[in-house]
């Protein structure tokens, strides 16, 4: 029997889940609200974890930011699976045209040679770095609390995990494995890039969350991205004939972009929380604000040479700016 | 012997690969039940890349499959031509 | 795999060992055992990460593409599913406390496994492990994710569904679910692996999902078909890398056997009591029976999980304790496990019901050794009841089993008609467990399992102080709607007038 379904007219019995109506009143909730509030246990937690007993399961009390509702830290772009990861296919389609373009007409062989050779000194080193990113946002995921927060860090996480594979395309595609050999070598042994190392290393002993947000997706992202991708990749090396680059990075820049808005959304909730926040965060951002500018300044220092120093303190001014708009006190 | 055993959805994508398991593996068993395919194999099966193109006349990457497959049985063994499924007993 | 090179042409596998692992370094600034405080105190044993087989070798690239096809096609059919009223092609009704159940337990579990996932992408030293467990970490969300919107749809036209989040923390019965996840977020990272990656994905999911997810199809449930498949899809992933994390174990120091073998037997037990409820949903709950949890047992536990085992035999590794205890019940539990749900159905938020003559002739067919001598008998009983107008309620509280949660409803393993029950008595407390499985993994931490929180226990503190209507407005349960027999209900009634709309002009 084949039946017409779509000519029955029957009323819905409720809208919602109860606990999005709580929240967002009665009328149907989005696939973002569905997937994001309230799915992380709250209560009756069976067993303390074995690997630190003083935690709960999941534990709001790690970090030093205090929320009364975690789940207010909402991702403006209102990511779920579903729309992150047909949002990266994309991008990631036009990555492969880049990739594809520069590779069959050969364009980085027509790089200048000093261009290939400071492209490959500052980026491929970089996927380590990428690395570190991973790690630290695959913590704030997995220890941080409530989904709203959580579920964009294990997006953020992978998003640094393909922002490293990339990288190491880009070696291998302008300098072969030997490229990718020497920027590891790099990034272990040479003096321009120990300070970058040394900042993601002491990040990977950092346990409370929020800190390790700021760390990481705030202040070294704040600073690299745009120094690296912007001020050398698209102005220092596309001026000077080296464009194949920047559509090598095209994905990056994007990237960036986008996840600002998100980075800036989480601060400035969690700063308009409390005078409490705003000190708490205040006090990261001068941790880590100076040691993060002076980490990259050698490695800027590869590509721009003797205007790094000028470019750095621009790029700081701009972060600074921005961390006030967040609503964190200087 | 024990049996190792692939699961696919049923839909005009997994076809030809279902098609190749048969032609690739003579001793495989078919089971078509509702909206799943479920072969077994004594012991060994091998997903071949090139029999798969020559059922669908175009390159074809076997990590596509994972988009169709539900499930699997047996140690895992892939390259850029084959995935075998083992068992070594 | 779309990482093309253009110089020399790299193999899979060394392509992708560049991709992954040559990543990471070892840290120099920051001693190891704090950068990865978590991965000794088991005392597994690892000499070389660098041993480590990656299962799969998917790029973010490819699992972007691949995985955006999947989640096209899967909201496209639940899409349409909701917009042409999909949920009138159900066989019946009954079919969704099978999703109820899913819902409340199951999904809660598939959100644990995310964030242990994520945290254990985080602990392990090898990039190799990390990135296959981080690559799990956000298909676990998926699923959680994916199971919510398949059935909020049902959600706006059926009860049972819409406090499903209350539930996870409060009803009883998902306790025995959330225990489990719990258990194994709270254990190290090398067990944890064997809990999630092992035992439940390997050893027992395709129990849980295929079964499952064919008998949505033979019910006309469209949208849970495809939220299955679509999460089975990944399940290969894991269930590999399960594999793959044990074997890496075993092989990396003989002094890892017996500690893993400890955890088999624990965690095979845990999971086998957690999908039992399956059994039940297989063989009462969908109106149109796709195969007998005996069946499914016979393809999936016994052949495949057989195969395994003979295959880790090369290892000292043993099947699990309580395989032949497992062996010994699967012809019982089903009908155990409804005449339970049956009885104490006023606090469940799903329908139980009293099978059918139909019903009692396919279960004796399918269980021709139990069914009629031991389980016949107490439905026609309760039949008789209801028919009297004074249907079988039982109102006194379930015992609960410490370790698994679930009420000791079994029976003893070599005799059907003794309901099994142990006790083990620690630090001057009488604590209860519905089987030497249960007792044994209590035996082994009772530190830990003396923490579990009991749900029956909180009925007489405050605010519900024993007040049966305060519990149920605490687990956010509405009484005459939720809970109680199919027959009659407000999801039958609505069910069959809208099936009524459906086919004739009224």
């Amino acid at each position: 029997m084949q039946i017409d379904l779509r000519t029955v007219a029957i009323e819905p019995q409720r809208q919602a889940f109860d606990h999005l109506v709580r929240s967002f009143g009665n009328k149907p909730a989005s696939r973002y609200q569905e997937g994001s509030y309230d799915i992380q246990a709250a209560e009756n937690l069976h067993y303390k974890p074995t690997w630190d007993p003083e935690q709960d399961l999941y534990d709001e009390t790690i970090t030093r930011v205090v929320m009364h509702d975690w789940y207010a830290l909402k991702d403006p772009r209102q990511f779920y699976y579903s729309t992150y990861t047909l949002a990266r296919a994309r991008q990631q389609e036009t990555a492969e045209a880049n990739f594809s373009f520069v590779e069959t007409r050969a364009l980085a062989d027509m790089l200048p040679p000093e261009l290939r050779a400071v492209a490959l000194a500052v980026l491929v080193p970089l996927r380590h770095a990428a690395w570190g990113a991973n790690q630290h946002n695959a913590f704030i995921c997995g220890y941080g609390f409530g989904t709203a927060f959580t579920q964009p860090c294990m997006y953020h996480a992978m998003d640094n995990l393909g922002i490293a594979q990339y990288l190491s395309r880009l070696g291998l595609l302008l300098g072969d494995t030997a490229a990718l050999d020497a920027g590891k070598r790099a990034w272990l042994d040479d003096a321009a890039w120990q300070p970058l190392r040394r900042y993601v290393e002491d990040c990977l002993v950092v346990r409370d969350p929020f800190e390790l947000f700021v760390a990481q997706n705030l202040v070294v992202d704040g600073l690299l991205y745009p120094l690296v991708y912007e001020r050398i990749v698209d102005a220092h090396l596309s001026s000077r004939g080296g464009s194949a680059v920047a559509m090598l990075c095209q994905f990056m820049n994007d990237w960036f972009d986008e996840t600002r808005k998100w980075v800036d959304a989480v601060l400035k909730v969690a700063a308009a929380e409390s005078e409490h926040n705003r000190a708490v965060l205040a006090a990261w951002v001068r941790d880590w604000s100076g040691r993060a500018a002076s980490a990259l300044l050698p490695v800027v220092e590869l590509a721009l040479g003797p205007q790094a120093d000028e470019a750095v303190a621009e790029y700081v001014a701009a972060l600074s700016a921005r961390i006030v708009k967040a609503g964190i006190p200087a | 012997m024990s049996t190792v055993f692939i699961a696919l959805q049923t839909n005009e994508d997994t076809r030809p690969i279902i098609e190749a398991i048969e032609i690739d593996n003579p001793l495989a068993v078919v089971h078509r039940e509702p909206a799943m395919v479920k072969i077994d194999a004594p012991d060994r099966l091998v997903v071949r890349r090139s029999t798969i193109e020559e059922l669908i006349g175009r390159d074809f990457d076997l990590q596509e499959m994972h988009i169709n497959l539900i499930t699997l049985s047996g140690n895992v063994a892939e390259d850029d031509d084959t995935l075998t499924l083992s068992w070594n007993n | 795999m779309d990482m093309k090179v253009s110089k020399k042409k790299l193999g899979l596998k060394e392509r992708y060992r560049l991709m992954t692992r040559d990543l990471g370094w070892d840290t120099t600034y920051q001693p190891k055992d704090k950068v990865l405080p978590y991965v000794g105190y088991e005392g597994i044993k690892i000499h070389d990460w660098d041993k480590w087989e990656d299962p799969f070798r998917l790029t973010m690239d490819s699992y972007w593409k691949y995985q955006a096809e999947k989640e096209r096609k899967f909201y496209a059919i639940i899409d349409a599913h909701a917009q042409n009223n999909g949920h009138l092609n159900l066989t019946d009704a009954r079919y969704l406390s099978a999703l109820k159940i899913f819902l409340q337990a199951i999904s809660p579990g598939e959100y644990a496994a995310h964030k242990g996932f994520a945290r254990v992408g985080r602990e392990f030293p090898g990039v190799g492990t990390q990135v296959a467990c981080q690559m799990q970490a956000i298909d676990e969300i998926r699923h959680a994710q994916t199971q919510i919107h398949a059935m909020s749809n049902y959600n706006r036209y059926y009860n049972g569904f819409h406090a499903f989040a209350d539930q996870r923390d409060r009803i009883w019965y998902t306790s025995v679910a959330r225990s489990f996840f719990d258990d194994a977020m709270s254990a190290g990272p090398f067990e944890f692996m064997i809990a999630i990656g092992f035992s439940f994905e390997y050893v027992l999911t395709n129990l849980l999902f295929v079964p499952f997810m064919s008998g949505a199809a033979y019910n006309g449930d469209m949208a849970t078909v495809t939220f299955g498949f679509s999460a089975q899809s990944d399940e290969a992933r894991h269930m590999t890398l399960g594999l793959e994390c044990i074997k890496f174990m075993l092989e990396q120091d003989p002094a890892n056997v017996p500690i893993v073998q400890g955890w088999i037997d624990k965690w095979f037990w845990r999971g086998f009591r957690v999908l039992g409820l399956v059994s039940t949903m297989m063989d009462y709950m969908l109106p149109k029976r796709v195969m007998s949890w005996r069946e499914a047992w016979n393809i999936y536990g016994v052949e495949n999980g057989g195969a395994l085992f003979k295959d880790l035999a090369r290892y000292g590794i043993t099947p699990p304790k309580g395989w032949d205890d497992a062996e010994k019940g699967i012809d019982h539990m089903s009908h155990q496990f409804m005449l339970g749900l049956y009885q104490w159905s006023f606090g469940t938020a799903f329908h139980s019901w009293i099978p059918s003559d139909e019903d009692m002739a396919w279960l004796s067919a399918k269980y021709p050794d139990t069914f009629d001598k031991h389980y016949r008998p107490r439905w026609n009983h309760i039949r008789k009841l209801a028919a009297a107008g004074t249907p079988f309620k039982n109102y006194g509280l379930a015992k609960l089993c410490q370790t698994c949660q679930l009420p000791t409803v079994f029976t003893e393993p070599d005799d059907p008609t003794l309901t099994c029950h142990r006790e083990t008595t620690y630090k001057g407390e009488k604590y209860h467990f519905c089987s030497d499985g249960c007792q044994h993994i209590f035996d082994n931490e009772p530190e830990k399992y003396i923490q579990a929180w009991l749900p029956m226990p909180q009925l007489f503190q405050d605010p519900i102080k024993g007040d049966l209507g305060e519990w149920m407005k605490w687990v956010s349960l509405i009484d005459g709607k939720d809970n109680g027999d199919y027959a009659g209900s407000e999801d039958q009634q609505h069910f069959e007038a809208w099936r009524g709309l459906a086919t004739t002009n009224q």
